[in-house]
């Protein structure tokens, strides 16, 4: 009855998604195998941020079906159990402000895992550290710079041993001089093995990190390849296009 | 006294002088104010053996000839009991107010509605002079407490709905990101933040529930508006007693006030921080 396949790490099936009139994803289809690193491209609108947030339930979906690691995302119960193995790090960090950095990190620990307090603290440390923020761990986010705070969300994230990590634009809030800092740390992550789905408009980095980027335009997907086939040998004008804009506005990071 | 700060700049230690001489000017016209204050009462001779005479009941160290608590006593047992009523009224309320079930939005509202349009005082006669003509028969307690929790219930739930609209939708997010269940999301996320915005219009609608608490002396219940009145009124000592009450009541509204600045202190950690942040160094490794 599906094509989904139940052997990959994330797989979407003809997703379909609509604000009132205005459709946001068209019949999306693809899959991710674990330890895969795909960065999702294209222009403000083109659903990427929504396609991210359909895969751990944040957003309904119309139609179409969503498998993460065998678990198919139906009702409120299952997009609970997706969301313990799948990370997610977002635009604005959305950090818990009346908590420190570490915990930030130990809340879902201690109140999904059921993990005793010290326990938490022990791991949230040593992700901290992982982030280089381990001086920072007794901070309110207030304290801490954007970049910093950014690397917190991804301990916070990487603290419940994610078996996949969503990126939604993770650096597109960040001033210039600290995009570094925290695209470093997503490397180290991805050379870790980590399974990941970034939406990013940092073509630079998107050519390190990515074994795949998928372009979308309009809700659908245009064009997908190796890091190589797309930056060099683009088929689609949109693409074409797009890229050109980038590559324009970005010119520095590439270097 | 800044000398052995030599890496901070200047103009943050003008900052702070002005700060402490404009609170030193509003200590010192604070003082100047309440002692004339003082030097008035003198000059118009009150009895202040009667006023001395007359404390323990008004404060309510003592009990009531039936037997019950009387004075300032009273007034606070009939604040806290409408305190803690409002508080679930205005919880069930602001949930209703934010259902997107329309019935429960249609209740919450009307309620809201009609005790926000209506006299509190009109509110306390018709629960107890009104009902008992249909059969309801309340006692002066259950009477004064009941208007209380629904009039200031209305208000509240106001307060409640703006501090959870105050969130922002991303902490709901990046809480259902990382799995938490609903009930955890609830009380470790959104209403701690809540409290932040909740906390300073709460404490002031709180204040003023205590001094509208006197509005149930029309009900014969012997708390510190009404005993002040038939003491003032037995011996024609007005000024002194009226004067007595409300200096209890401003005493009394200090404390919540002491409270409520506390509360604040203490959910406000995190917001407090950045505030800091702007004059501290930050302590770099």
């Amino acid at each position: 009855m599906s094509d989904a396949r139940p052997g990959a790490a994330v797989s979407v099936r003809a997703l379909n998604k609509c604000y009132g009139a205005h459709r946001v994803l068209r019949d999306v289809s693809f899959t991710v195998e674990p330890h895969e690193r795909v960065v999702i491209c294209g222009p403000s609108g083109s659903g990427k941020s929504t396609l991210l947030r359909c895969i751990n339930g944040l957003e309904k979906r119309d139609s179409g079906e969503i498998l993460v690691n065998g678990t198919a995302l139906a009702g409120e119960r299952s997009a609970e159990a997706i969301r313990r193995d799948v990370g997610m790090v977002f635009q604005s960090f959305n950090l818990f402000p009346h908590l420190t950095a570490v915990e930030n990190c130990m809340l879902a620990p201690m109140w999904v895992r059921r993990m005793p307090e010290e326990e938490a603290r022990a791991m949230a440390s040593q992700y901290l550290d992982r982030v280089h923020l381990a001086a920072r761990a007794q901070h309110y986010p207030s304290q801490l710079s954007g970049g910093e705070q950014q690397r917190v969300a991804i301990a916070r994230a990487l603290c419940m041993r994610p078996k996949v990590m969503l990126f939604d634009e993770p650096t597109s809030q960040l001033d210039p001089l600290m995009i570094g800092e925290v695209l470093d740390i997503i490397i180290e992550l991805a050379e870790s093995g980590m399974t990941m789905i970034c939406v990013t408009h940092e073509m630079g980095f998107a050519r390190r990190l990515a074994n795949r980027i998928i372009f979308m335009d309009g809700g659908e997907i245009i064009e997908q390849g190796a890091p190589n086939e797309i930056f060099s040998a683009a088929r689609s004008p949109l693409l074409k296009e797009f890229l050109a804009r980038v590559m324009h506005a970005h010119a520095p990071s590439l270097q | 006294m800044g000398s052995e700060h030599g890496t901070e700049p200047v103009q943050r230690l003008s900052a702070d002088g002005t700060r402490l001489s404009f609170r030193l000017s509003v200590w010192l016209t604070w003082v100047v104010l309440a002692v004339g204050l003082v030097v008035a009462c003198r000059a118009m001779h009150l009895d202040l053996s009667y006023v001395k005479s007359k404390l323990p009941f008004l404060l309510g160290v003592r009990l009531a000839p039936d037997g019950f608590i009387e004075g300032a006593a009273l007034t606070v047992f009939v604040t806290a009991c409408s305190m803690a009523f409002a508080l679930i009224v205005a919880l069930i309320t602001a949930l209703g107010r934010l259902s997107r079930n329309p019935i429960a939005f249609a209740i919450a509202t009307f309620y809201a509605s009609f005790f926000r349009g209506t006299p509190l005082m009109v509110q306390v006669l018709i629960i107890y002079l009104a009902l008992p003509q249909v059969g309801l028969v309340l006692g002066g307690l259950t009477s004064g407490v009941m208007a209380l929790s629904l009039n200031y219930g209305a208000y509240l739930a106001e307060t409640i709905r703006g501090g959870l609209i105050a969130v922002p939708a991303g902490q709901r997010d990046a809480a259902r990101a990382l799995g938490l269940p609903r009930w955890v999301i609830a009380w470790k996320v959104i209403a701690p933040q809540a409290m932040r915005f909740i906390i300073p219009p709460a404490g002031a609608l709180f204040v003023s529930m205590l001094k509208d608490s006197s509005l149930v002396s029309l009900m014969g219940l012997w708390e510190l508006n009404f005993l002040a009145q038939s003491y003032a009124r037995s011996t024609y000592h007005y000024m002194e007693m009226l004067l007595t009450a409300a200096l209890i009541y401003w005493g009394m509204s200090i404390v919540f006030e002491i409270v409520q600045m506390r509360l604040e202190a203490r959910f406000g950690r995190g917001a407090e921080a950045a505030a800091g942040f702007a004059v501290a160094p930050r302590n770099r490794p």
